[in-house]
């Protein structure tokens, strides 16, 4: 049991790994610790800042989703609206034809009719003067009985 | 844990067996307490190699340390990283770049030496015996010269940094001036000597409990185990042929898991308690008051 050389060797020893210790093991280490601590502090704050990110995005998805609806909505309407009145106006416009048609084949008909009407009187006419003349044997002068066949004609 | 029947071969009285234990492998044999010429060969050997075993481990792990996700030996050496650092932060207010890798190679080392009495008692020195060596001593804290080369330089440490942030003036009116202080003069001047004597042993005995607590713990950790390995050590052999012999036998090995237990256990708490009085010690240091 004694003092002697190890004493020395054994504090030369000691400072020696202090000092290695402290250049090149303590920082690193502590070093590594701390920039993982930073790197996962980062890490929450970027999922923070994304799950917020994420709910605005979702908000906002909302609205946009709301707005198409009801745009979608306004659109199915007015194209509604649009057709009936396109088959109103339709209807209007094929009435009105039809009206129009209707009326010029009875303008047609009566026009046909008078004519009809006309040719047969002058035929009836001229049957009743032929058959007159036969019967009287005698020429019947056109221009003197003229009003006479008319009235006749008229009658007819 | 004693290894029974270890010195069976050369069955030597127990005092013998003790005195054997407690000799250093030296150069030559030493003359007085302090003989500066003598080396004690196991303490240093043991001592360089187990500061090569944290070093190199401490060294491997740093020099590949990721920040990202760490492995599991790096997991454990930032474990016991961040722990030292953090008794060195509840204790130590000020900055200093020196005192937490100190703290943190105090305690790996010294935890190194004291777990080298875990080793069975005879095994190395028995092996050292085959190579040619008459003596060999495994635990480095149980050699005053280890425990003093740490606790002196701690020391040295805390007068430096005294002196160098109390200014020489500041650190030698801490022990002169206080407890007892008086603006007369005359009183003052008798107060000094009383203060002095009441301050500078408690500051000088600093270095020497905290090499001696140390010490005495792993000492007397390391007689116990050689105590242990008493029971059977007479008997040899021939142990195994008595009855007697075999309840020594399952008595010595029952005792020695026991007290290997309570030895690991106390040489972690001693590693600790120096760690955490250097801190303590340099932290005092730096304090201004």
């Amino acid at each position: 049991m004694n003092i002697n050389l190890t004493l020395i060797i054994q504090m030369i020893v000691f400072v020696l790994l202090v000092a290695f210790v402290m250049r090149k093991v303590w920082p690193h280490i502590l070093g590594a610790v701390e920039e993982r601590t930073r790197k996962i502090a980062l890490g929450l704050a970027a999922a923070e800042k994304g799950q917020q990110e994420l709910a605005q995005a979702e908000k906002r998805s909302d609205v946009v989703l709301r707005e198409a609806r009801e745009r979608a909505h306004q659109i199915v309407e007015q194209a509604q609206r649009r057709a009936s009145e396109m088959i109103e106006h339709a209807k209007i416009a094929a009435s009105a034809e039809g009206q129009r048609l209707l009326t010029a084949a009875q303008q047609q008909i009566d026009l046909e009719a008078a004519r009809a009407r006309d040719s047969l009187r002058k035929d009836v006419a001229q049957l009743a003067i032929d058959t007159a003349s036969k019967l009287l044997e005698r020429e019947i002068d056109a221009r003197t009985h003229a009003d006479l066949l008319d009235k006749l004609a008229a009658r007819i | 844990m004693p290894m029974f029947l270890a010195r069976a071969a050369e069955a030597s009285s127990p005092t013998e067996y003790i005195v054997h234990h407690i000799t250093y492998l030296t150069n030559e044999a030493p003359r007085g307490v302090l003989d500066f010429s003598v080396v004690n060969y196991d303490s240093v050997f043991f001592s360089i190699l187990l500061a090569v075993v944290f070093g190199g481990l401490f060294y491997a792990v740093a020099r590949k340390a990721t920040a990202g996700v760490p492995g599991r030996l790096q997991g454990f050496v930032e474990w016991v990283v961040e722990w030292v650092d953090s008794q060195v932060k509840e204790t130590f207010s000020g900055k200093s770049r020196l005192i937490a890798p100190l703290s943190l190679t105090i305690f790996c080392w010294v935890l190194l030496f004291n777990l080298m009495d875990l080793i069975p008692i005879d095994l190395l020195p028995n092996a050292a015996r085959g190579a040619g060596l008459g003596h060999l001593r495994i635990v480095p804290s149980t050699d005053l010269n280890v425990v003093f080369g740490l606790s002196l330089t701690v020391f040295a440490l805390v007068l430096y940094y005294s002196v160098k942030i109390k200014g020489l003036g500041g650190f030698v009116g801490e022990f002169a001036l206080r407890p007892f202080a008086s603006r007369n003069v005359v009183l003052q001047a008798l107060c000094v000597p009383i203060n002095l004597i009441m301050e500078l042993p408690s500051f000088l005995a600093r270095p020497l409990s905290l090499a001696l607590r140390l010490y005495g713990n792993m000492f007397a950790g390391e007689m116990v185990f050689a105590l242990i390995a008493l029971l059977t050590l007479t008997m040899g052999a021939a142990a195994l042929a008595t009855a007697t012999g075999w309840v020594l036998i399952v008595v010595q090995i029952a005792v020695g898991v026991v007290w290997s237990l309570f030895d690991a256990f106390i040489g972690l708490l001693q590693a600790f308690i120096f760690m955490i009085l250097t801190i303590i010690y340099l932290s005092q240091a730096s304090e201004h008051h």
